[in-house]
Formats: structure tokens, C-alpha cells, sequence
């Protein structure tokens, strides 16, 4: 691996609509894709509430862009962290998120699972290890 | 500027993509390509089509990249590179194509 190569991880911690964080946080992981870095996203707190299962958005008046998710794969956005803590304080367990997965292309196009169960201890080690945490 | 098809006036950006993602049919892309000095034909509908389908599915136009593997895996490697791609679209297949297809400009293209 290339020395230039940085490890980014986007970091969403608020529920997808009434402000801006989410999406802007998902456009510029997919700008930023494009830049072949390391690029892992995590989701804690409310930011869980992003890649949960049946968003409908109709009452609200936003676009519902959580189906924009399920293209990260395609984008080799592969790293998708979810704290465990921040599931379970919301009453949430990981068959309540999207089925997130990416196709490995040198494995014969096999479906693999991006999201990643770990512990709020487990996730400090993670962010520990990158050179830079947007946080959103 | 806006775009003239069946009777009706269409309103574009100021680099020609559609506003109204809703308003497209196939002869805008038509159009659009005639004003490209080019004639469309059913290799380059294949990949409209691949990229409508690719934003219904995910709500955004693909990155030039993720276009071109994406395309490969669909449509076979001998498609799913940019040689074949710029080829059909010279402007660049998310920038051209994109616009042909009603979509709005790749997310990610500057």
C-alpha cells in the first residue's frame, strides 16, 4: 500500500433529516471516493438512525436517500462501523439496519456485509488508527 | 437554456442537464446528442439505460469509475472500460451520458 495513501473514517452521529449532516456527510464520502483512500464510515448516537430499514420520508418534505447507501459498495466504500452501544440504547439490533453489503470483485463478485458490529471500546481502537476523523 | 421536444419547453442548468429529472423521455437524449453531433445508437442506449436504472436504484448519478466497473459487471468487460466508453461518449461517459439520461451531473465530477 502507498505511502499516500490516508486512512479517512467519516464519523455520523445525528438522525438523517431535520438537518444536513447526513447527506453531506454521504456526498463527500462519495467525492471523496474517488481520491482512493482508506475510507471507513462509523455510525453512533442518533447517526444509526441513517442506515435504518423503511426510511419514509413523505411526511417530512426531505429526499429519501437512504437507498444512496446500498451504492457505497460500488464506490469500494467497504467499512461501515456501527457502535453496538448506540444500537441497543436506542432499542435497535443490527436486523433493523439495511443490508449494506459490497461485491468483491476478486472473489468472483461475492456479496460480502460492510456493516460491522463493535463495541464502543472496539470503535476507539478503530478511530485510533486513522489519520483523520470527519466528524458529522 | 431550455430544451424543445414534442411541444414542450424543458427547463436545463447552465451546463444543459435537465431540471426535472421527472420530464425525460428518450427523445430528449435524442436532442441532446444531435446538439453533440451525435447520432445515437443502440450501444449508447444500452449505457442511458444502464445509468437510468443505476439512479433509480441509488438516487445518483455514478462516479465515472463506479460507472465503468459497474458496467463491466452488467454489460462484459469488453464495455466496462473507458476506452470503450469515451469512445461512445466523447464529452465522457458520466458528464455526456449523465446529461442524455435526465440525470444530474455525477456526483463527485468537478
Amino acid at each position: 500500500m502507498s505511502e499516500s495513501i490516508k486512512k479517512l473514517m467519516y464519523l455520523n452521529r445525528r438522525a438523517p433529516y431535520g438537518t444536513i449532516y447526513a447527506w453531506e456527510s454521504l456526498e463527500v464520502v462519495l467525492i471523496g471516493a474517488a481520491f482512493e483512500q482508506d475510507v471507513s464510515l462509523a455510525f453512533v448516537d442518533d447517526g444509526v438512525y441513517q442506515i435504518v430499514k423503511g426510511q419514509d420520508t413523505a411526511e417530512v418534505g426531505m429526499k429519501n436517500f437512504s437507498p444512496t447507501y446500498f451504492a457505497l459498495g460500488g464506490y469500494e466504500v467497504t467499512k461501515l462501523y456501527v457502535e453496538k452501544e448506540s444500537l441497543e440504547e436506542r432499542g435497535l439490533t443490527i436486523d433493523d439496519l439495511m443490508p449494506l453489503t459490497w461485491e468483491d470483485e476478486d472473489d468472483d463478485w461475492a456479496e460480502k456485509d460492510s456493516i460491522r458490529l463493535v463495541s464502543r471500546e472496539e470503535l476507539a481502537e478503530v478511530m485510533a488508527g486513522q489519520d483523520v476523523v470527519f466528524s458529522f | 437554456m431550455p430544451i424543445e421536444v414534442n411541444g414542450k419547453s424543458l427547463e436545463t442548468d447552465e451546463e444543459g442537464y435537465l431540471v426535472n429529472l421527472a420530464e425525460w423521455e428518450p427523445e430528449i437524449a435524442t436532442i441532446m446528442a444531435k446538439e453533440d453531433d451525435l447520432e445515437l445508437t443502440d450501444e449508447h442506449w444500452e449505457i442511458i439505460n444502464f445509468l437510468r436504472e443505476y439512479y433509480d436504484e441509488y438516487q445518483i448519478a455514478p462516479a465515472v469509475r463506479v460507472l465503468t466497473k459497474a458496467v463491466g459487471k452488467k454489460l462484459g468487460k469488453e464495455k466496462g472500460n473507458s476506452k470503450y466508453l469515451y469512445a461512445l461518449f466523447p464529452y465522457g461517459p458520466g458528464k455526456q451520458a449523465c446529461r442524455f439520461a435526465g440525470l444530474p451531473k455525477p456526483t463527485g465530477c468537478i
